[in-house]
């Protein structure tokens, strides 16, 4: 049994009785890349956190056997000290230090006691960015200066610094384009080369078949299985089932289209930086929305998609912005926000957290935030907080949020509820057109086709939709047509029978390779 | 999980722990300091002087907290204060201005210094804490400089009404003591107020067929309410009678609360402190949030200005100094967050009173002023300490 690196035996954790993680048991082998899959709120952070240190022996029961010798770490220090080095989902860089100063971070090269050896720092730092394919970035540039994918890989690096045997990264690809993804998996298959064992926490399913040797499947705070790679069959469809406890037979619920005229169109729309005037971010763009109808846009990330939506929506994105939009014929000059949420436009922002939520406020004041001078809830803008709670509790039950009270700060709430009460605050504007930015990112299955149905009831209500994702398959599931945008422009514009994950890729490369011509 | 601090039921009747836990230190704090001063803390001429001494904090922690929920605060508080009050008496008193067009003037012109202030923060994003700061200088400056250095006054009496006058009594005398019938007649018409309020508010909700809280619930809340008020009337009713500046306070107290707790802008402001950028793609206009939140401080800053000059019957160029301690002191111990987005009127109101007990109490019981620093200082740390800690077991 030499082959074990780390054994779970019957962790149970509790938050206030309410039983996080109960009896769970993770077998780890030495050597090898472990998913950990779950619904959010399954307890995989948890469990890692309890691993990790971040929750103190005695904070929890049971016993973790790492190396052959019962652990019980105080703090996150005690099991680096093993070995043991968890990345979190939000990144712990600090911005304004070097890559070499991030990398040594807390871990300082010294020559005698307390004095940083630069020279050593550096030659050290030159070493390991090597080894997470990052040798031509200088080791003195400012992390902040780095794009995300970037930076995951100097946390990486931090890691390596640190002597890891045990990593532990809590879905590195949450945030990462298609490419930095596959640069990031890369990474993590040469250092399981390196005899590096990992953890991993994805909901990505197809990384996780592409990457994982065996499979942790967590659900309400119980393992239900483990797979392994070398002896079951592993799909994406096996994994769903576990996670959920059916079989999801369709990820995208049916929708039936009825599609009207064109109720929205934008025309020759022309945006550029906000701090780089010469920037031109969005260049001439043409773009229209029938009633009922499920538009999206397609693109790698940095398309500029976001800021072609923001800049939509009453200009809440960049400078020297020109064009026109039109709905229902006539045209709409929108200056602020405001206006455009007057004029019956919505955005649903793909940063609920720094964009979509007041993460300390309670659910229905987050509902009615974008609707609070309308006349249901406000007269002569005095609230009338009664028909406030009504509305609330009315879009609770409606769309399904999960929460003990309407007046629970959203910040408890998982991630598919939190993005659930941003969809109500913009249903509750009555918009008739929503421009939704990545509506699924960073939530389950489960909760991702609830999402998914509401979009199909908002378009069975004549809404005019756009979905902004950077998931293909999620584009193909249920839009009626699709936009591919490229570098600020639009490359090209399929239909529904003609969608394709190898078409819209086409069009990008066929729009890059045009560029250079 | 769940936090314990907001326990709640359907209603929407939030039952904030920690509000009614500072209004119950203000009260163990007044009794204590009743006993340590043998009940000279109590007395009718005391509890006057509270009201007398206090009213100017209380002013500006109802403008500070404002401040305080979009995530900031105003460090030109004494300054301003200084300035108004000084350019109040100069006018009064050395061009012979009539007193009720000067007031109303100052208070414009104190809105016009803070609109200054508010289109550096709100136009410019020059951050709150830097331009303050930097008023602070100038009008403590300006203060100084209009003054010459030297007090302006005495001023008229008609003037000092407003920070030392009562309003109109009618007493009715038995043996050696008197009562004033309009303070105790306040006392009463209040508490009827309060009641009727309460219960229309459950009114109101059993329409919606909300839950309501139980009976006993409110009946224990509103005996104490009352209480409370009609010994705080019967005192001054003992005394002088009601002292103007206690409607002054009062009309502020509910003018605010009712913007805060009911008002879409109340909302807004709350809405800008808790995240910005999730305000603004919500269709608020942040900037014109700042810009106003800071306006509105600047008249506060004048009114309190008045009130201090008032009370002094004159203006000195070190009026004012480190009242914008006091006030945001006040905000904190009544338990609005350093990070903006929470806090409210009532209990910014309360730290200012628990801040004025204190002092009062410390002062009757012969306690040097250097300890009594100490003992503020103290207290405003333990009770943001308490806070944060009772927080973080909640997550």
């Amino acid at each position: 049994m030499s082959d074990i690196l780390l054994e779970m035996r019957h962790i149970t954790k509790e938050f206030s009785g309410v039983k996080a993680l109960d009896d769970v048991n993770l077998v780890v082998k030495r050597g090898e890349i472990h998913a950990l899959c779950g619904e959010n709120g399954a307890g995989k952070s948890t469990l890692m956190n309890v691993l990790s240190g971040v929750y103190p022996f005695g904070d929890y029961s049971g016993e973790i056997i790492y190396k052959g010798e019962e652990c019980q770490f105080r703090d996150i220090r005690d099991s680096e000290r093993k070995g043991i080095v968890i990345i979190h989902q939000e990144l712990a860089l600090s911005p304004y230090m070097s890559i070499a100063e991030n990398v040594f971070l807390g871990n300082e090269v010294t020559s005698q006691k307390g004095v940083i050896d630069w020279d050593k720092t550096q030659a050290k730092a030159i070493e390991i960015l090597q080894k997470v394919g990052l040798e031509n970035e200088s080791v003195d540039i400012l992390v902040s200066e780095l794009g995300v994918g970037k930076q995951q890989l100097v946390e990486i690096a931090k890691a390596l610094a640190k002597k890891v045997e045990l990593l532990i990264l809590d879905e590195p690809t949450a945030s990462l384009n298609d490419e930095d993804s596959k640069k990031l998996l890369g990474i993590m298959l040469s250092l399981k080369e390196q005899g590096i064992t990992c953890i991993m926490i994805s909901h990505k399913l197809n990384e996780i078949s592409y990457v994982a040797d065996s499979i942790t499947v967590i659900r309400d705070g119980h393992t239900i299985e483990t797979l392994d790679k070398s002896m079951d069959e592993i799909s994406e469809d096996r994994i769903i089932k576990g996670m959920v406890g059916r079989e999801l037979t369709n990820r995208y619920p049916a929708r039936e289209s009825h599609i009207g005229d064109v109720i929205f169109e934008v025309k020759h729309w022309n945006v550029f930086h906000p701090e780089d005037p010469h920037r031109q971010v969005v260049r001439d763009v043409s773009f229209s929305v029938r009633q009922g109808e499920v538009v999206g846009f397609a693109g790698l990330m940095g398309a500029g998609r976001t800021e072609l939506a923001m800049s939509i929506f009453g200009r809440a994105y960049g400078s020297k912005i020109s064009g026109e939009i039109y709905k229902n014929g006539k045209q709409l000059h929108l200056h602020s926000v405001k206006d455009a949420i007057d004029n019956g436009i919505a955005y649903v922002s793909e940063d609920r957290k720094n964009l979509g939520l007041i993460s300390i406020n309670d659910i229905k004041w987050n509902m009615t935030l974008a609707s609070m001078d309308r006349d249901r809830f406000s007269n002569k803008n005095v609230i009338n907080a009664n028909e406030e709670i009504l509305a609330a509790e009315e879009y609770r039950r409606k769309i399904n949020i999960k929460c003990m009270s309407i007046e629970q700060p959203v910040s408890s709430l998982s991630g598919g509820n939190q993005q659930k009460v941003v969809l109500a605050k913009w249903m509750m504007s009555e918009p008739e057109v929503l421009l939704m930015d990545e509506p699924t990112r960073g939530i389950d299955v489960g909760a991702k086709y609830e999402i998914y149905s509401i979009i199909n009831d908002l378009a069975g209500a004549g809404k005019a939709i756009v979905v902004i994702s950077s998931e293909m398959p999620e584009l193909l599931g249920i839009c009626d047509r699709v936009y591919v945008i490229n570098e600020g422009e639009i490359a090209g514009e399929l239909q529904k029978e003609e969608l394709s994950q190898e078409l819209i890729m086409k069009k990008i490369m066929a729009h890059i390779g045009r560029e250079k011509d | 999980m769940e936090t314990k601090a907001v326990i709640k039921n359907r209603t929407g009747v939030q039952i904030n722990l920690k509000q009614y836990g500072m209004m119950i230190a203000l009260v163990v704090i007044f009794v204590i300091f009743t006993m340590l001063s043998l009940g000279k803390n109590a007395s009718a001429m005391n509890i006057n002087n509270l009201v007398m001494q206090n009213s100017y904090v209380v002013i500006l922690a109802v403008g500070m907290l404002l401040c305080i929920i979009t995530g900031n605060v105003d460090l030109s508080v004494g300054s301003v204060v200084a300035f108004t009050g000084a350019a109040c008496a100069i006018f009064v008193l050395d061009y012979g201005m009539p007193i009720f067009p000067a007031f109303l003037l100052i208070l414009v012109g104190g809105l016009i210094v803070g609109m200054w202030q508010g289109v550096f923060i709100a136009k410019l994003h020059v951050p709150p804490f830097i331009v303050t700061l930097a008023n602070m200088l100038i009008f403590r400056g300006l203060t100084m400089s209009i003054l010459k250095g030297q007090t302006k006054g005495p001023l008229p009496d008609a003037y000092t009404q407003v920070g030392a006058g009562y309003l109109p009594t009618f007493y009715i005398h038995f043996g050696n003591s008197k009562l004033d019938l309009v303070a105790v007649l306040a006392g009463i018409i209040g508490s009827l107020l309060i009641i009727y309020g309460e219960f229309r508010g459950i009114a109101n909700k059993k329409k919606y067929n909300f839950q309501t809280p139980p009976l006993w619930q409110t009946t224990v809340k509103l005996v104490i309410i009352v209480a409370i008020l009609n010994f705080f009337t019967l005192k001054l009713a003992a005394y002088n009678g009601l002292p103007f500046v206690l409607t002054i306070m009062l009309a502020l107290i509910l003018i605010y609360t009712f913007i805060c707790s009911k008002m879409v802008v109340g909302r807004q402001i709350y809405a800008v402190g808790g995240n910005a950028k999730a305000a603004k793609l919500s269709g608020i206009k942040t900037d014109k949030v700042m810009f106003w939140v800071y306006a509105n401080m600047g008249m506060l800053c004048a009114l309190a200005g008045i009130v201090l000059s008032a009370r002094n019957a004159s203006a000195t160029p070190k009026a004012g100094d480190g009242f914008e301690l006091d006030a945001i002191a006040s905000c904190y111990i009544g338990g609005a967050s350093a990070y903006g987005g929470t806090g409210t009127i009532i209990g910014s109101v309360v730290g200012a009173l628990i801040m004025g007990v204190l002092n009062n109490g410390m002062s009757l019981i012969g306690w040097s002023v250097d300890m009594q620093k100490v003992v503020k200082g103290l207290v405003l740390l333990g009770a943001v300490t308490v806070d944060l800690i009772s927080k973080q077991k909640n997550k």
